[in-house]
């Protein structure tokens, strides 16, 4: 099973992962599960209406509009970065938090590397499957590479010309 | 100039810092060179064909003397002693050794410049008017603009990983010398009826395998909008681009798949949702960075200098020099000064450190300190006193920067070519010096007029051939270097990109083909006419009969 690394507070943390990935085409596991967008729609009023908690794991090719209606019955929503390149989960984290106002966790998944920690956080994501082998200190010191920041973006950090008002 | 303020310096501490660590790590063999090459590209480190070439950012295309000597210094402390200025105003350091990189980066940082986002998927190095600040007929200074794009695009958290890369230039004056049409985006400024400042905004422009004209998705943009609708640009662009073809992966596809009136109605829709005020940048913010801009120091003078006057009278080579080097300023009194990197025989664009501390030198005793990168390829001096310009233009003589050639047929564009670059298909700098040297009477060049031709050694067109009035593009035909021209383009206002004239030819061909050409223009003129207007007016056929005659 992969490492998972939380995000609070301004440090990243190794987690337990409560949850398992399940294929479209795998039997279904016990317990909590992250499902495809494709099976939520088929499985997930079922998986919900038998209490377990249910997140979604996005393509990155699928917009985040799609999960408005069922957003409220969600635990988890699960952003899939298929190559490190691959760059659009990024607006669709700022979509879902600044937009959507989706506060539960989100998790970045599929080729997440820790030299884009910095990004992935100003975006949003709070939670992280690292496919580096990188640790929870490489994720905090990633992190915080920078003193400041230009722009707004879903995290609090204020952007320079807010601090410069602030002197 | 804007001046840095301490967080603007710490930004650029910080990613020094971080690219020593990355460096260590590759040096140290702890990562890959597939894992490095990412982040060496993200700060402008390329690997090419003979060694890494360093693409060192020139924002907006404006130098401070001490930025200038600082880069001559890098030049020649850790490169053959030259440096290379790009159609992208950035300069190039061709010979550069991997463990001296994170110094080069430190020694640049400490005067305010970087490599930050000349490479990768991400917003690119800013290009406004070379003629900023000096120009009569603009309507603002487009560098406070470009000042602050250039903030709110570096490290992005949101378009650092674009579909491809992506290129904003801006311009505040009627004529456009930012090549604005041929851009992912063309900030275009201009005062609306009621005086108030709005930007025209044009989208998918740009050259290489597909090349097109930008299109322009919103007549009005009052300013105070700016980056909030640039953020709905782009947020559509990062979502609905192309990923899965690299040669389609540019705005400019999916502005032209969608077309134009659907592209601005879905980046419409995203604007309106957003949170414009958490976007937009706050008026004393604004200011802020308009005050770096102010202009200072310009004395009361006669438009006329009787000086300059007199030294022209006595000179032929500075009357010269005057006609085609120097452009009016909006200060009475003031010239904007060309300093040409198209010395014939030389390379274009080249620059020795010499030379940069040279011009360094001019810059600050007797242009406010000032130098500025025009995407032709050369430098200017933008704020010259006109009774200074005989000793500038000695100066400048006696460095081989006097050429008295921007805008005629040798003040040609080129990239670097197979000589450096590992994408390229053929040569472009001794093509360039071929044509140079066959024009180099200034005589004739006179004659001939304003004649713009641009050079690519390959497809991906840095040499700006679509938009060459000539146009050049070097091509490979079973292992042999041949070039195919095309005719009628043009990078500025009335842009147009080039039609193709017909096979292309081998590199000893090509002067001979531009003599063809030229003498086809002479003949066919109209008053008044310069080289491309003729071209569109008569269209290809007469320069195709002339120039493939020998062919038949």
């Amino acid at each position: 099973m992969p490492m998972l690394i939380n995000w609070r507070d301004g440090a990243a943390t190794a987690a337990r992962d409560g949850f398992v990935t399940l294929a479209d085409d795998a039997p279904l596991s016990d317990g909590d599960v992250v499902v495809t967008w494709a099976r939520f729609q088929a499985e997930g009023a079922l998986l919900i209406a038998r209490g377990r908690r249910v997140g979604v794991r996005l393509a990155s090719a699928e917009s985040p509009e799609v999960l408005a209606p069922v957003l409220d019955a969600l635990n988890l929503v699960a952003l899939e970065f298929p190559k490190f390149r691959d760059g659009r989960a990024y607006s669709s984290a700022r979509l879902l938090r600044e937009r959507m106002g989706w506060r539960g966790e989100l998790r970045a998944v599929g080729d997440v590397l820790v030299e884009q920690a910095y990004l992935m956080i100003r975006c949003g994501f709070d939670a992280f499957e690292p496919a580096d082998a990188s640790t929870p200190a490489d994720w905090t010191a990633a992190a915080a590479r920078f003193a400041h920041v230009y722009q707004r973006a879903a995290d609090s950090r204020p952007p320079a010309f807010a601090e410069r008002e602030g002197v | 100039m804007y001046l840095y303020d301490d967080i603007d310096r710490r930004m650029l501490a910080d990613r020094a810092q971080e690219f020593r660590a990355q460096c260590a790590r590759r040096l140290a063999g702890e990562i890959t060179e597939d894992q490095f090459k990412p982040l060496r590209l993200m700060n402008g480190l390329y690997l090419q064909l003979h060694a890494y070439m360093l693409r060192v950012a020139i924002p907006y295309g404006t130098l401070s003397a001490d930025q200038l000597r600082a880069l001559a210094h890098v030049a020649r402390t850790y490169d053959k002693g030259y440096g290379h200025f790009t159609t992208r105003t950035n300069l190039q350091l061709h010979w550069i050794k991997l463990r001296d990189a994170p110094d080069i980066l430190d020694h640049l940082a400490e005067v305010g410049l970087h490599a930050i986002q000349t490479s990768g998927n991400c917003i690119r190095n800013l290009t406004a008017d070379p003629y900023a600040g000096a120009a009569g007929d603009e309507v603002d200074d487009s560098r406070v603009w470009a000042e602050v794009i250039r903030q709110w695009s570096t490290f992005h958290p949101e378009f650092s990983y674009l579909p491809r890369k992506f290129k904003i230039a801006v311009t505040a004056s009627p004529t456009d010398r930012a090549a604005t049409r041929i851009y992912d985006i063309g900030l275009r400024l201009y005062r609306d009826a009621d005086g108030e400042l709005a930007f025209e905004v044009g989208v998918g422009g740009g050259l290489g395998r597909l090349p097109y004209i930008g299109a322009v998705i919103r007549e009005r943009l009052p300013v105070r909008h700016l980056l909030s609708y640039l953020q709905a640009i782009l947020r559509v662009y990062n979502l609905h681009g192309r990923r899965d073809n690299i040669h389609k992966a540019r705005i400019k596809v999916l502005v032209a798949s969608l077309g134009p009136e659907e592209f601005a109605r879905q980046v419409e829709a995203e604007w309106e949702a957003s949170d414009k005020p958490a976007v937009d940048l706050p008026h004393s913010e604004l200011a802020r960075i308009r005050a770096g801009f102010m202009p200072t120091g310009f004395e009361a003078l006669p438009a006329v200098s009787r000086r300059f006057e007199a030294a022209k009278a006595d000179s032929r080579a500075l009357a010269r020099f005057a006609r085609h080097n120097l452009a009016p300023h909006k200060q009475p009194g003031y010239a904007i000064v060309h300093v040409s990197l198209k010395a014939i025989g030389e390379t274009p664009g080249d620059c020795s450190a010499d030379q940069m501390d040279l011009v360094a030198d001019l810059a600050d005793r007797y242009s406010h300190g000032e130098i500025r990168v025009a995407y032709e390829q050369n430098l200017i001096l933008p704020h010259v006193k006109l009774d200074d310009v005989p000793e500038v233009h000695a100066a400048l003589d006696a460095a081989g920067l006097a050429t008295p050639n921007i805008a005629l047929i040798s003040d040609i564009i080129a990239c670097p070519g197979l000589d450096y670059c590992a994408l390229a298909n053929a040569r472009a700098i001794p093509v360039a010096q071929d044509i140079a040297r066959r024009f180099a009477d200034p005589e004739f060049a006179e004659r001939i007029g304003e004649l713009k031709i641009k050079i690519s050694g390959c497809i991906n067109a840095c040499g700006h051939h679509h938009v060459g009035h000539i146009g050049i593009l070097g091509v490979d035909k079973k292992g042999e270097e041949y070039y195919q021209l095309s005719l009628g383009g043009s990078g500025e206002g009335d842009a147009s990109i080039a039609q193709i004239l017909g096979p292309a030819v081998p590199a000893a061909r090509v002067a001979p083909f531009i003599d063809d050409l030229v003498g086809v223009y002479l003949a066919e003129r109209r008053e008044g006419e310069r080289f491309l207007d003729t071209v569109r007016r008569t269209g290809l056929a007469p320069f195709k009969a002339a120039a493939y005659a020998d062919a038949h």
